[in-house]
């Protein structure tokens, strides 16, 4: 590889055999990371991954970067130290629904809330597929599993909801095997800040088909709404259907245009940097918002940190160890 | 005496009964201010030359409910013209603000001891809810000491009355008129304190000078009011310290300011991952203020977020620390593993208190030894270092932050509640003079791999993320020994546990060979301690070594590895004892690894050790014959 030569997904794999179960989203995931981040002009050395523990926590080993694969949950802490002390790296964190809102839902909170400038990308299948398929805390009531034998009794969370109220300013929610998971991605990178996104994701041995209606080729696009800022929700095979505002409940509600005399300006315009549209359209019924959800600029964790260790060298005037020593009283036996 | 003299330079003061150390107890409920009246004595009596030491102890609540004997705050300061280790045993002085603090604290008080009572605060129901039927003040409880009642509320009240502050504000400056008379009473000098006030409160100009008011008024009671016979003045000559410049210092601001020096020695930033516990969250104070020195502090979340935080600073290339008590490092433990895994320099810094669980919060204890050297899953060894004194403390952390990033070790660091709320006079180490030792990043790709070694100490390469050809992956799954990737090999795993094992054994190389503070060796009685028992320790050998027994003080400053030549030491005495305030946990460490038959000697009660108790041990194993009878012990 010469200096100047452009990367391609093929430098940022690495030389380790990725191991995920045949038909896992996985693959998917890590080949659209592999080809966005020469997009963004991500460069090697300066690049780091940094996951938990689960099957998505094995991201990191297959690509030709820095890497860390730490602890169940914890990925988000170890990733805000080191982008405190490191703030010209650029930082990915790689996560499961039952690494980051079970286990480590404290950590993911307060990354989120912190605005620490990384990528945390959470891959949710529903599932604990590492542990060989437990319910997770995403799982739907009444799902089967080793542990639920007679169905899970437990209320799922809505992730992005998690985030939203957690104080993330970007949110966004894609699926493994999307061709616009790349925008997604690159928009993520984009911003300055905890970019938060949602990959829902296939687990073909624990949880086949658990997105379906949602990724079915043909059945897909009438329960896809992909967002655009400005623009009407408005979404199905033929721009058929659309997202108001009933205006009695506040809730966003899916509607046919052309019934009930509905029409393009019913529909609800998505505005990213609205936290009420965000929280409305996160867990519509039968249909997901994808895209970007929420935007909006704020204050960033480690550029924060260094301003007040630029203001405290700066009032400090030059005061070294020595100086330090002699703070307050002191006195000389001779 | 020219001393006498000159403490007697003022024709109107009475002449200075000279006394070579003294003890003072500060009691009072734990919103009297009795912590503040404390520190203001010592930094009253550090600038006046003596040796001190000092042992706060408060209730874990932060406003018991008044009056009561659960919400006592103690503050004892133990100054002399001599070398002192400890704050004293029983005291020759005890404050009582309120009979709660007099039911507490009167049995420990030296008998004919001097104490100062304000009956302004034994009303029925406070007197009731310190459980005396009867007034001690009169029914003759008090008659073994001697006795200075004072309504100290009322003449505090009166002395501020002229600012018409509230009765709140006005009430609240007992505790100073207090001390004004306490630096009557043994010659200290009020500046240090008034100075202080007016910083302190220099918002609140109106409460600045009621205290003041109120310090100089107790001051001026003793020059001028008639005080009891039995009642005299003191002065304690200052101390014949070595040379230097010297300041006062507890053992959190010692630990902080040590691991900024090593940061600084090491040519790293250091990054401190904390979460608030007792006694450990001054640490954190004192770091916070250290960001113009290269100290980055991150208040986590959790325990657990605080460690991780810091391996993944260690991961960027800086000192990764964290900082906590028992409980804390339980929380961290799968975190330390991994970084021992991962062989990433982590210093973790352990204020014990007592335990198990919640325990006593706000007491000292020497029960972590056990979790810091084994607590962990799997066979996860690291080094082990524990703190002797306040000052120790910032000697102790540069020399963990060598280890650390010279080993690519985690290494944990003793301290206690004892030494880390308790000051003592510390001559400033000259930074200069301080050994640097830069670390050097790997840099060449060039057969890279990130688990190659120094073949000497079997450090592995520190690369950080940046540099260029250096891309790897590291985390806590079992790694090829040659190649770093991950593998689930028998014979690679076995080798992997014990090359991790060898590489902290190594670390023995660098600690100073095992020897003795005090005594000779092959004498007939030898006392090891580790951690904040130093002091009681050398004091109690050094009494007994006066008294001609042949006996030995050995302290340990490394637990895990052990320093060299240890075992031989150990066998060339008759017996060893092992004192700690613990159910026996470096006892049991030394008989499992050097199959020393040593006898233990355990206090297990959120208190340090009292020199008078291990002097009498240390007598009931002496042989026969051994004519060392107790006298007082300085």
């Amino acid at each position: 590889m010469t200096e100047n030569a452009p990367l391609t997904r093929k430098d940022f794999s690495s030389d380790q055999e990725v191991r995920w179960c045949p038909g896992c989203g996985d693959y998917a995931i890590l080949a659209a990371v592999q080809r966005m981040l020469p997009q963004v002009g991500a460069t090697l050395d300066k690049t780091v991954f940094i996951s938990g523990i689960g099957c998505s926590s094995r991201f990191p080993y297959y690509m030709n970067t820095y890497g860390f694969h730490t602890i169940h949950g914890r990925a988000p802490a170890f990733a805000t130290g080191l982008k405190v002390v490191r703030p010209d790296l650029d930082v990915w964190v790689i996560s499961g629904d039952g690494d980051s809102l079970s286990i480590g839902g404290n950590h993911m909170l307060h990354v989120l809330r912190r605005n620490v400038n990384l990528q945390y990308l959470l891959f949710n299948n529903q599932i604990y597929g590492l542990t060989k398929g437990q319910y997770s805390p995403t799982s739907d009531v009444g799902q089967i599993s080793p542990s639920s034998p007679y169905g899970s009794i437990d209320q799922p969370v809505t992730p992005v909801r998690i985030a939203l109220g957690a104080g993330a300013r970007f949110i966004a929610r894609g699926y493994d095997v999307s061709k616009k998971l790349t925008d997604v991605l690159v928009a993520a990178h984009q911003f300055q800040g905890a970019s938060f996104i949602e990959i829902l994701q296939n687990c073909p041995v624990f949880n086949d088909g658990v997105f379906d209606l949602i990724t079915d080729r043909k059945k897909g696009p009438q329960h896809q709404l992909w967002l655009e800022h400005g623009q009407p929700m408005q979404f199905g095979p033929k721009g058929e259907m659309g997202i108001w505002l009933n205006p009695k409940t506040l809730e966003a509600e899916v509607v046919t245009l052309g019934e009930n005399g509905i029409s393009e300006s019913d529909l609800l315009v998505h505005d990213e940097t609205n936290r009420n549209i965000a929280w409305l359209i996160a867990d519509l019924p039968d249909v997901k918002a994808l895209g970007v959800l929420y935007r909006e600029d704020g204050p960033v964790y480690d550029q924060s940190v260094r301003e007040q260790v630029k203001m405290a060298e700066e009032r400090a005037g030059g005061a070294d160890l020595k100086a330090l020593l002699r703070e307050g009283h002191t006195w000389t036996v001779s | 005496m020219s001393d006498v003299e000159k403490a007697n330079g003022s024709a109107s003061e009475l002449p200075r009964e000279m006394l070579d150390s003294v003890v003072i107890r500060f009691a009072g409920d734990s919103g009297d201010g009795m912590q503040l009246t404390g520190m203001q004595f010592t930094t009253a009596t550090a600038l006046m030359g003596n040796d001190l030491a000092t042992f706060p102890d408060f209730p874990a609540e932060i406003r018991a409910p008044a009056g009561t004997t659960y919400g006592v705050s103690g503050f004892q300061i133990h100054f002399a013209d001599h070398d002192i280790l400890t704050p004293g045993d029983e005291p020759d002085v005890l404050v009582a603000m309120n009979p709660a603090a007099l039911k507490v604290n009167l049995n420990e008080l030296k008998r004919g001891g001097l104490l100062v009572v304000n009956t302004g605060a034994f009303t029925k129901g406070n007197l009731k809810k310190a459980g005396y039927d009867t007034n001690p003040l009169e029914d003759g409880s008090t008659d073994p000491y001697r006795l200075l009642d004072l309504d100290i509320t009322k003449l505090a009240l009166n002395a501020v009355a002229e600012l018409g502050l509230g009765a709140k504000d006005a009430g609240r400056t007992k505790n100073m008129w207090t001390l004004g008379l306490m630096f009557w009473l043994f010659g200290r000098d009020r500046q240090s304190t008034i100075d202080w006030l007016q910083k302190k409160f220099a918002k609140k100009p109106d409460i600045a000078q009621a205290n003041v008011l109120a310090l100089n008024a107790g001051h001026i009671y003793g020059e001028s009011a008639e005080m009891p016979s039995t009642i005299g003045v003191y002065q304690v000559p200052s101390a014949e310290l070595e040379p230097g410049e010297y300041r006062n210092i507890d053992g959190n601001q010692a630990l902080a300011w040590g691991l900024a020096t090593g940061g600084s020695l090491a040519s790293l930033p250091i990054f401190y991952g904390s979460y608030p516990i007792t006694p450990a969250s001054s640490l954190l104070h004192n770091l916070a203020k250290l960001k113009h020195l290269g100290v980055t502090t991150f208040q986590a979340e959790d325990e657990i977020a605080a460690v991780c935080a810091a391996i993944g600073a260690s991961f960027g290339g800086a000192v990764g620390v964290t900082g906590t008590s028992g409980p804390g490092v339980a929380l961290k433990g799968e975190a330390i593993g991994l970084a021992i895994a991962t062989e990433l320099p982590l210093i973790v810094c352990d204020v014990q208190r007592g335990g198990p669980s919640t325990g006593l919060p706000t007491k000292t204890e020497q029960s972590d030894l056990f979790q810091a050297v084994w607590g962990r899953n799997g066979d996860a060894p690291l080094v082990v270092l524990a703190a002797a004194t306040p000052g120790d403390c910032f000697h102790v952390a540069i020399q963990a932050v060598r280890i650390a990033t010279q080993f690519m070790t985690p290494v944990v660091l003793l301290s206690d509640g004892y030494i880390a709320n308790g000051a003592e006079p510390w001559k400033l180490p000259d930074i200069d003079a301080l050994e640097p030792f830069p670390v050097e990043f790997h840099t060449d790709p060039e057969g890279f791999f990130p688990f190659q070694r120094d073949p000497k100490t079997l450090a592995r390469v520190w690369p950080k993320p940046g540099t260029p050809g250096l891309e790897h992956r590291i985390g806590g799954l079992e790694k090829n020994q040659h190649s770093g990737h991950i593998s689930y090999d028998p014979a690679n795993h076995h080798a992997m546990v014990k090359l991790r094992a060898q590489k902290v054994a190594n670390v023995a190389e660098v600690l100073p060979e095992a020897s003795l503070e005090l005594g000779e060796t092959g004498g007939d009685v030898l006392v090891v301690g580790w951690g904040s028992t130093y002091g009681s320790i050398r004091q109690a050998v050094q009494h007994s070594l006066s008294k001609g027994a042949k006996v030995a003080h050995l302290h340990l400053r490394s637990i895990w590895p052990l320093p060299r030549g240890l075992e031989n030491l150990l066998k060339s005495f008759d017996k060893v004892l092992i004192a700690e305030l613990n159910d026996g946990q470096l006892l049991k460490l030394l008989r499992a690894e050097l199959l020393t038959d040593a006898i233990g000697h355990q206090k297990i009660a959120g208190q340090p050790f009292r020199v008078s108790e291990l002097v009498e041990l240390i007598e009931s194993h002496l042989p026969s014959g051994t004519d060392t009878r107790p006298s007082a012990v300085a």
